[in-house]
């Protein structure tokens, strides 16, 4: 395995830039079986509402997906993430209408590890609000 | 309710192995809207020097909860329809790749309360059936007014 991203061309403080993903209700049909989380706050307005929620929202897994993906685009080889965490700080609501959602990731490196290992911290915002905190992936870099 | 801190330190049994299957890599990455070849063709995988497809970092979220059947004891206190996902963490010696068979044991570490919620947080370790160790998975899920 072998990230397209040469460590020694990486500096700390060094941005990536923001990429768009947007994600309406048939992505979240599709996360549901392709997971197993059928629960229905995901794909059922009228039940998301009886328990409090403004509407349908995206399961957490597919937020973390989606700055996954952030990630492993950037460093070229998916195989390359060793270590990614986060916390998940507010909901992604998904209307259903042709727009949806669209979660939007950034990211800095924050930090140069030894054995050509990087941190980065993601950001992900949805509708003005963080989504993720906390956010962090160690990607071996080449 | 407030969670049972004796559950702290209880593990699961090891599950029934999981296979990983391209066909089943190539679903998830699909439903996260994923085209990286590395997913979906075993050539550009292996190109990359892998035995296989791989799955994407998150894609062991579909096996490992075995930690279920310790979360559904009803002696747990548990109350699944208040439930969120808090937090979730994948540490990785490799890459997960097609053909694995893997085994999940999943142990309760911590049971805490913040503010009116209760958190628990389930660790995984995920190795082959030969025992080799692939991941270690960290999930905490929150049950919102447990604690009140």
């Amino acid at each position: 395995m072998a990230a397209t991203v040469k460590y020694d061309e990486v500096e700390a403080g060094q941005e990536i830039p923001a990429v768009d993903y947007p994600v309406r209700r048939a992505n979240l049909v599709m996360y549901a079986g392709a997971s197993g989380d059928f629960n229905p706050i995901h794909w059922n307005e009228r039940f998301a509402k009886t328990v409090g929620l403004p509407d349908v929202i995206a399961h957490g897994m597919f937020t973390m997906a989606q700055a996954g993906r952030f990630v492993t685009d950037w460093a070229g080889d998916p195989g390359a993430v060793v270590d990614y965490g986060v916390r998940f700080s507010s909901m992604v609501v998904v209307p259903d209408d042709d727009n949806g959602a669209v979660i939007t990731v950034s990211g800095v490196v924050e930090e140069k590890l030894e054995d050509k290992r990087v941190v980065v911290a993601l950001t992900a915002r949805c509708d003005g609000s963080r989504v993720l905190s906390k956010a962090r992936a160690v990607v071996q870099l080449s | 309710m407030a969670l049972n801190r004796d559950f702290v330190g209880r593990a699961s049994a090891p599950s029934t192995p999981y296979e990983v299957s391209r066909v089943k890599i190539k679903e998830f990455a699909t439903a996260i809207g994923d085209n990286n070849p590395i997913y979906h063709d075993r050539e550009a995988a292996r190109a990359a020097g892998h035995p296989d497809v791989i799955a994407p970092p998150t894609f062991p979220i579909v096996f490992s909860l075995s930690g279920g059947a310790i979360l559904a004891d009803p002696e747990l206190g548990l109350n699944f329809a208040m439930v969120v996902h808090g937090e979730q963490r994948f540490e990785y010696r490799r890459p997960v790749h097609a053909g694995d068979e893997l085994v999940s044991v999943s142990t309760v570490t911590d049971i805490r309360s913040v503010g009116r919620n209760e958190f628990i947080t389930v660790r995984s370790d995920v190795t082959t059936v030969g025992g080799e160790l692939v991941c270690t998975t960290y999930n905490t899920i929150v049950e919102r007014g447990g604690a009140g």
